[in-house]
């Protein structure tokens, strides 16, 4: 089965129609603000323009970001094929105007046009015991990928150790310094531990959770929700402006270490949280 | 906190009327310009003993254009009509801070009126900005389409081909493009201001004393 037109719809939905308990997230940012300050008139054409990208399908935001493709497919099916259907897909996308071309050579400069790369769009690609193949796609952007960052702990300047509470200060600290520049209000995906590279990887993943789910780990959930109402203390609020809102999710998973390392590394994602999936089975492709 | 419609070219003195947190509803002619185009315009047009012969035209053509008007960071995303006229379809602002190294001498040469993007400069844009008569106009970070609806159209582009789509010079004619001032001409910054406010609270956070 070819599955380029299915995940250039992919593509399309996640570019253009912001999922729902985001959307949700931010009616609720926005009805929390002072009526006629900065932050609460921000919220409102945030709103705004959710709606007129979906009504139009058209991107959401201009930087339709980095392509990230997570694909658990049964095992038997061509990994490679998969790969190359997602890249024509990619192409088509930015053909269409659901992407914005966003792929530029690192040595010359030049923008290749299409999306495509050296190692662009991204694939995690994992065979899985299952008759059900499933695409999951997240599109971020360069203004909160360049807020993300990494902590290696201890860090005695926060006086962050290595422990939860540790974890706690450095997240506090990277919000703090990300102030509006990645489009607060955001969403932050954490890993604990992994090594430097596979860490960005985790956390990345985590930005795929919805927002309303409950950390499986008691611990993680706890420091998940106080983390939330911690962020937004700091008062930096929608665009940097100041306000109450200053992120609406906060989600951290864990990953094996070594010894040596403790690794904290935190994805920011902005607020145009772009996420979509589907799953392919018998020939059926369902979105959600 | 005012609502204020500016027209391009903007007047020394109605920026210098401009407070931080007025709303600015901007119209007339801006170029977009993000990091390949102030890299270029520093190192061709202003740091450079002369300029270019192959470059001039396009010189004279930023010296009109920008004097007086807003430079926008923004990478948009562009569809080209069958006439093979351009259309904005989203047009968001993309991260300033990263042209803070330059900012402040195109302010000075090219006499800016308005610096347009998100998050925010630093202290030398915003020594420019009380110096030479300029502010920092906010628009919202990923409302894409809807200040995509405020370009009216678009007249020309310059670089495309060298820089890319999201680099160009777009040319483009804005009517009420929705703008908040959060760096002024008398010195003030939101930034600055709740930077501030953020660094206490996460010091009472994290029982570290400042």
């Amino acid at each position: 089965m070819d599955l380029t037109e299915p995940l250039v719809e992919l593509i399309r939905r996640a570019s253009t129609d912001l999922p729902a308990d985001v959307e949700a997230a931010l009616r609720a940012a926005r009805d929390r603000e002072e009526a006629g300050s900065a932050a609460a008139s921000t919220l409102t054409a945030i709103l705004e323009n959710v709606a007129l990208a979906r009504a139009r399908s058209q991107p959401i935001c201009q930087d339709t970001g980095t392509p990230i493709f997570h694909i658990r497919y049964p095992a038997g099916m061509s990994a490679g094929k998969l790969r190359a259907q997602a890249e024509a897909a990619v192409a088509e996308a930015t053909r269409r105007a659901y992407l914005r071309p966003n792929a530029v050579d690192s040595i010359t400069g030049r923008n290749s046009g299409n999306n495509l790369g050296i190692g662009f769009p991204v694939f995690h690609m994992e065979e899985v015991e299952d008759e059900i193949l499933e695409v999951a796609l997240l599109l971020k952007g360069g203004g909160s990928e360049n807020v993300s960052t990494q902590y290696s702990l201890p860090y005695e300047p926060l006086k962050a150790g290595r422990d939860l509470e540790g974890v706690r200060r450095v997240v506090l600290d990277a919000v703090h310094r990300a102030q509006g520049e990645g489009c607060a209000p955001g969403v932050l995906g954490i890993c604990i531990g992994g090594d430097r590279g596979t860490a960005y990887t985790h956390a990345k993943m985590q930005l795929l959770r919805p927002l309303d789910d409950v950390n499986p780990v008691p611990e993680l959930a706890a420091l998940e929700e106080r983390l939330l109402r911690e962020c937004n203390e700091l008062g930096v609020g929608p665009m940097g402006f100041g306000g109450r809102t200053t992120v609406f999710g906060v989600k951290i998973g864990a990953a094996h270490r070594l010894p040596a390392s403790f690794f904290v590394t935190i994805a920011y994602m902005c607020w145009a949280c772009r996420r979509a999936r589907m799953e392919v089975k018998d020939g059926t492709v369902v979105y959600s | 906190m005012a609502t204020v419609y500016l027209t391009v070219p903007i007047s020394e003195e109605a920026v210098r009327s401009l407070q931080v947190g007025d709303t600015v509803y901007l119209s007339g002619v801006i170029v977009t310009g993000r990091d390949a185009a102030h890299k270029y315009m520093v190192e061709t047009f202003i740091r450079s003993a002369a300029v270019p012969e192959s470059e001039r035209a396009l010189y004279e053509e930023l010296r009109r254009l920008l004097a007086g008007s807003a430079i926008y960071h923004c990478g948009p995303v562009v569809r080209q009509r069958e006439d093979g006229r351009w259309e904005f379809v989203a047009a968001g602002p993309t991260t300033s801070i990263r042209e803070e190294p330059y900012q402040a001498d195109v302010i000075a040469h090219f006499g800016l009126r308005g610096v347009i993007g998100k998050g925010g400069m630093g202290a030398r844009t915003l020594r420019a900005c009380q110096e030479y008569g300029a502010v920092y106009l906010h628009a919202v970070g990923g409302a894409a389409t809807l200040i995509a609806d405020a370009v009216k159209e678009v007249l020309t582009v310059y670089k495309k081909d060298e820089f890319g789509v999201p680099e160009a010079f777009w040319v483009i004619r804005v009517e009420n493009l929705p703008l908040v001032v959060t760096m002024d001409s008398h010195g003030r910054s939101i930034h600055e201001e709740v930077r501030a406010v953020s660094e206490e609270r996460l010091q009472g956070l994290l029982g570290i004393p400042a």
